[in-house]
């Protein structure tokens, strides 16, 4: 599988009050033809940084170091047309389509704004393809909500908008920022269906952006595990949930509740999250870990390979197979 | 938008009464009489005083003459100028071409200059900024006498270029006359219009949709347009609509220094000879136009928000 995406070691430093504050530490990843990507991590983890740095759609300030490719062409030298050229190609799908979607044009009008704009498709062949659009993505009468304005559609209703919309620009790579975090439990499952559905029908690349690990399991090849803007854990998605390597990777299972047992208490992570700026040296999840010995804290860790995954863990190979025996004692 | 209009007119009629009843009342509370006023402060005898008195209702009850006044104004009668012996209505049409004219030109100014000015502050970064910002605290601290008094002195008397006083003839001449005093009674406004712009297009600018947009692919000026300036319309039709409602009140001051023979001016000049048949009808007319105008902001409000609906019980 040639690769249409690849990021290396890409560091972020984005301009605050207090001065630059890094959130994203040589980040390197790697997305293929149709290959679906999942990344995983809690807030501020670097996770959409990641993803706002491959669609060049950082804050004014930001600093960017490393390398972007997509499909042959340096993302990050881009400028000018050819920038714009280059995000029409990536489409992305944020969390909260009612704040996405402009609340005062109506639906018609959000979906083939680049259609006419860019592409200069005639105004009615434009909402044709939105209404065949709408159809794909399973919503009703579509003729009707076209003529509609964000705030008479359900927050469900506006994601599919929102992922028909990514689809009718024909992107390459589709960049879904937790898109179903906004919505409720049965939308969830309705969106991410439609959405998994439509990718693979076009052989579409995704990089899927996510907390939920198991979610990330059910739609992605390969998952990215983001802690305090680096990447600790890259494995093939159906193993993640099952052989984590990196302690993190395992806590993250572990904090999903099990439906099929009633615990006691619910686990949770001890400690909180930290950016990649207030991350103490050494593993940056040493101070949280519950198998960190003093060497984790003074030595940084590398990715080394393991068993077809990448990990960042120095006793990645000592705790293989063991990480997940306090939960299920 | 029928049960809106047929609502706003009740409260237009409401309005108009409860503000005529007030102006009426304060008038017959202030001291000094329309008939000292007429006879410029000479003893007059008795009798030609209790003539006078009778012929303008001046010794009847306060409500009485409110009635009179009122059901009179009903038939389209606003009574008739004590000291000028001329039916209101007929002073009124004489100046209230002048009033709706300075009106008119300041509103434009306010607009062009005030919205223009926000959002070339709000897009344009670092010293364009600053210098928006500056602008706008100079002007914002220029109360209407004093922009009048300065505009006068430096573009009238120093440089010669416009007319410091009197309403001119002629369209071109007459905007020559009404150009300093609209920049005059335009500063304080044009200053809040160029905050509030700023500020509304910053907003936007940091919008979620605008990222979208942007997302997209969309060229940088399409964004701008068709999402940043297209939503912070609203809060700036708001404010403008509102900015021009003060300034017919405004008016009178810039009018009485500029010395042009508007409603505002008179208005002021008929409070002080207890006119008040003239106070009267001029409050009126302000007071309608100032609903009015209120009124159209809120068919503008709704026509650019497609989230508020005209006539809800909310408003």
């Amino acid at each position: 599988m040639s690769s249409l995406l690849e990021v290396r070691d890409l560091t972020v430093q984005l301009k605050m009050d207090a001065g630059p504050r890094e959130v994203i530490t040589g980040t390197s990843l790697d997305i293929g033809e149709g290959e679906a990507m999942g990344l995983v991590g809690e807030s501020g983890s670097g996770k959409s940084m990641t993803a706002k740095a491959i669609a060049r759609l950082l804050p004014d300030g930001a600093t960017v170091t490393g390398s972007v490719t997509f499909d042959g062409t340096d993302v990050l030298a881009l400028s000018g047309d050819a920038l714009l050229k280059h995000r029409a190609q990536v489409a992305v799908v944020f969390q909260d389509p009612r704040a996405h979607i402009n609340p005062v044009r109506r639906i018609s009008d959000f979906m083939t704004e680049s259609l006419r704009i860019l592409d200069d498709v005639p105004k009615a062949e434009a909402v044709r393809k939105a209404a065949a659009a709408l159809d794909e993505v399973g919503i009703d009468d579509p003729g009707k909500r076209l003529k509609q304005f964000p705030h008479e559609l359900s927050g469900g209703m506006l994601q599919r908008v929102m992922i028909a919309t990514a689809l009718l620009s024909e992107p390459r790579l589709l960049l879904a920022d937790e898109c179903t975090t906004a919505l409720d439990v049965t939308t969830q499952a309705e969106v991410m269906a439609i959405l998994d559905d439509l990718r693979r029908d076009r052989g579409l690349s995704m990089l899927f952006i996510t907390h939920d690990l198991e979610l990330a399991g059910a739609v992605c090849d390969r998952t990215c595990v983001m802690y305090a803007g680096q990447i600790v854990e890259t494995s093939a998605a159906s193993r993640l949930h099952e052989d984590p390597l990196h302690p993190y990777s395992a806590a993250l299972v572990q904090a999903r509740p099990d439906i099929s047992s009633t615990a006691e208490r619910l686990v949770a992570i001890p400690g909180r999250p930290v950016s990649a700026f207030e991350a103490p040296s050494g593993c940056r999840f040493a101070p949280r870990c519950p198998h960190s010995l003093d060497s984790c804290r003074s030595t940084d860790q590398v990715l080394t390979d393991l068993d077809g995954g990448v990990v960042r863990c120095g006793r990645a190979t000592d705790l293989r197979g063991n990480l997940l025996d306090g939960a299920h004692v | 938008m029928l049960r809106f209009i047929a609502r706003r007119g009740a409260m237009l009629v409401a309005t108009l009464l409860v503000a005529s009843f007030a102006i009426y009342g304060a008038l017959y509370l202030a001291p000094g009489s329309p008939i000292a006023a007429l006879t410029g402060g000479r003893t007059v005898p008795p009798e030609v005083m209790a003539q006078l008195e009778a012929r303008y209702h001046l010794n009847e009850p306060f409500l009485t003459r409110y009635w009179i006044w009122l059901t009179s104004a009903l038939h389209g009668d606003l009574g008739e100028s004590i000291p000028l012996h001329e039916q209101v209505s007929t002073l009124i049409a004489q100046r209230i071409g002048v009033t709706i004219s300075l009106v008119l030109l300041t509103s434009v100014i306010i607009i062009v200059v005030g919205v223009g000015l926000g959002i070339v502050g709000a897009l344009g970064r670092g010293t364009v900024d600053t210098g928006v910002l500056f602008a706008s605290t100079v002007s914002a601290a220029l109360p209407a006498f004093a922009a009048a008094v300065l505009l006068q002195f430096v573009f009238g008397v120093m440089l010669g270029w416009f007319p410091v006083l009197g309403t001119g003839d002629g369209f071109v001449d007459g905007l020559r006359h009404l150009t300093l005093p609209a920049l005059a009674l335009a500063a304080t406004s044009v200053a809040l219009v160029t905050r509030v712009t700023r500020t509304a297009v910053r907003e936007e600018l940091g919008r979620e949709h605008v990222q979208t947009a942007i997302s997209r692919g969309l060229p940088w000026s399409g964004v701008v347009q068709r999402h940043v300036l297209r939503n912070a319309a609203i809060p700036i039709t708001t404010v403008v609509g509102i900015t021009i409602a003060s300034l017919i009140a405004l008016a009178a001051i810039v009018e009485t220094a500029f010395g042009l023979n508007g409603l505002g001016a008179y208005l002021v000049q008929a409070a002080q000879n207890k006119d008040f048949a003239v106070v009267q009808g001029i409050s009126l007319v302000l007071v309608f136009a100032f609903v009015i105008t209120n009124v159209v902001i809120d068919i503008a409000y709704a026509l650019l928000d497609p989230r508020v609906t005209l006539g809800s019980r909310a408003q």
